[in-house]
């Protein structure tokens, strides 16, 4: 089917398809529309919501016409580069975003499971995670909460069968092809395997999110001293994930 | 902001009742970051509650959902009330749903429970005051955002909502007529805008979508609002994420569609027949668990067109 596609997503909003498949080269495309969007419809622009593979675009309706919000969206995309778009704004930074994590059980209970079913060992598993950059393809779920990927094979772990019901803030996990960390205190159903000192979300900072779409992340392994010097909460997780029952899949 | 700086006028929360949250049009520009939009889930009743202060678009009112309420007036003001009757009393007097009444120092408001509809809007002049959090007061408890305490919080014992003694010249709008209240009793007919995977859905799915009653299930709350009824069969069973609109109606493997309301998430990955207009999700939001609801399909340009009237009334200056 012919790329990109816009589609009704409600009486004042379209969401525009570029992309059928989720790709670390989808983002700089994804992120160049919603400059443009914030560019070109000003005040008629209500919010915007990137994601993997689309771009939610809600309008004012006493402002555009669904018709008219059409037509000035097909006119964006009509010539969209993200080479010639120039560097500034959202998602343009190639600077890596690290964030330090302490990676230990007592703080990250699945890293043993994940030791397990990889056949690595603890350091190759810790190596693996910190090894590469990762991509964020969307924050949601949570204020904050970066959907990071793509994980390498061997790190790829379904989610809990039973999300636990408190993870604490800060922690990292990691489910499917994807990793995260947890912005403040939520239910939860992804693998814990370390915790961050970062503040992840911050009403008080200038853009709120320490993560932005199309940024790029690396983790960065520290130690218990290191993460307590840099304010991280060493606090252990207590409630137990149900992993015993959890399906191969 | 309103003109003159007059006294402020504090309301004391004697009984919290089960959910009474500030809610502002809602908070927009950051749903990139995950943040949810949250606004009041009956803009309809919302914005009628404000309308009758005169108040401006966006004003923060109260939303109660259930009842179970009760406020201390500690100074005098003219308040209003719109959307469902929750039986409230002003000292031992009921106060008429969509009205305005004046309340005097140490008299008690008093919401009881839902005898039709179940969430009113108190609004008061220029709108209770709170820290913007994000840009907007809107009280999103998952997130702890906004609120009368900036935390997301629900009302608590003791808490007071404070809000300026109006000085409003003029003359005040009219009630609503009959015509312009919606009977919350009466099966609820929701306007929705066909979209999204439509197409994946069998035929006799769709039929059954629009011709075939749907129940409110008790799994219904400020996110979304999940409906019992003919199981719709999709071909796609789950997708990568994307951003999901207001009243989105996103079908999981189950088949029960869910109405996504204010506070959803941002993106989602169920597929989806459409969305429900503005208007009908604020008709949603008013029934009750097991209330009859009937989808029905409204072409685009009509459905916004019913909504730009909506909104030109209100939202004019």
């Amino acid at each position: 089917m012919q790329l990109p596609r816009l589609e009704v997503a409600g009486i004042d909003a379209w969401l525009v398809r570029l992309f059928d498949d989720i790709d670390d080269a989808n983002m700089p495309w994804i992120m160049a529309l919603l400059r443009r969007c914030e560019e070109s419809l000003g005040e008629a622009l209500i919010d915007l919501v990137p994601s993997y593979t689309t771009l939610l675009v809600h309008y004012d309706p006493l402002q555009l016409t669904p018709g008219e919000a059409r037509s000035r969206l097909a006119m964006l995309l009509a010539d969209l580069d993200p080479e010639k778009d120039g560097d500034q704004g959202e998602g343009t930074s190639d600077n890596v975003k690290e964030l330090q994590v302490w990676y230990d059980d007592s703080v990250g209970p699945e890293l043993s499971l994940l030791q397990e079913r990889s056949g690595l060992s603890r350091e190759a598993v810790i190596e693996a995670h910190s090894g590469q950059e990762y991509r964020i393809f969307a924050l949601g779920f949570a204020p904050g909460f970066a959907f990071m990927g793509s994980l390498p094979e061997q790190l790829v772990l379904p989610r809990l069968d039973t999300p636990r019901k408190r993870v604490p803030a800060g922690s990292v996990a990691v489910a499917n092809r994807q990793t995260s960390a947890y912005p403040r205190i939520s239910p939860g159903g992804w693998n814990l395997i370390g915790r961050t000192s970062a503040h992840l979300f911050d009403r008080k900072r200038d853009g709120f999110s320490l993560l932005r779409v199309g940024d790029r992340v690396r983790f960065v392994a520290v130690d218990r001293k290191e993460f307590e010097e840099a304010g991280g909460d060493t606090t252990p997780v207590e409630e137990r994930g149900a992993s015993a029952s959890r399906k191969n899949s | 902001m309103s003109a003159a700086a007059g006294n402020n006028v504090q309301l004391r929360v004697e009984r919290a009742g089960p959910l009474a949250l500030l809610q502002d049009a809602g908070r927009f520009g950051v749903r990139r970051l995950g943040v949810t939009q949250g606004g009041p889930v009956d803009i309809h009743a919302w914005a009628w509650a404000n309308h009758l202060l005169n108040n401006q678009w966006g004003a923060a009112a109260l939303e109660i959902t259930f009842g179970g309420l009760s406020l201390i007036a500690e100074g005098d003001a003219q308040l209003a009330l719109a959307g469902a009757n929750l039986e409230v009393t002003l000292d031992d007097d009921p106060i008429e749903p969509w009205s305005r009444f004046g309340i005097q120092a140490g008299q008690r408001l008093r919401f009881g429970s839902p005898k039709d509809g179940l969430r009113a809007y108190l609004a008061a002049p220029g709108g209770f005051l709170a820290e913007p959090v994000l840009g907007s007061v809107a009280g999103v408890a998952r997130e702890g955002l906004g609120g009368h305490d900036g935390q997301g919080g629900k009302l608590q014992k003791d808490d007071t909502l404070i809000f300026q003694q109006g000085h409003e010249e003029g003359e005040l709008p009219q009630a609503p007529s009959a015509d312009e209240r919606p009977d919350y009793s009466q099966p609820a007919r929701l306007a929705l805008v066909i979209g999204a995977q439509s197409a994946e859905f069998d035929g006799a799915s769709l039929f059954a979508a629009f011709n075939r009653s749907w129940q409110v299930d008790d799994r219904a709350d400020r996110m979304g609002v999940r409906l019992t009824g003919p199981e719709l069969k999709c071909s796609v069973s789950s997708m990568i994420s994307e951003g999901i609109g207001l009243g989105a109606v996103q079908v999981p493997p189950d088949g029960q569609p869910i109405i996504l309301l204010n506070d959803r998430q941002t993106i989602g990955g169920y597929p989806r027949l459409g969305a429900l207009t503005p208007l009908a999700c604020a008709r949603l939001a008013q029934c009750l668990p097991g209330h009859e609801v009937w989808l029905q399909a409204q072409a685009l340009s009509a459905a916004q067109g019913d909504y730009r009237r909506f909104l030109r009334m209100f939202r004019s200056g």
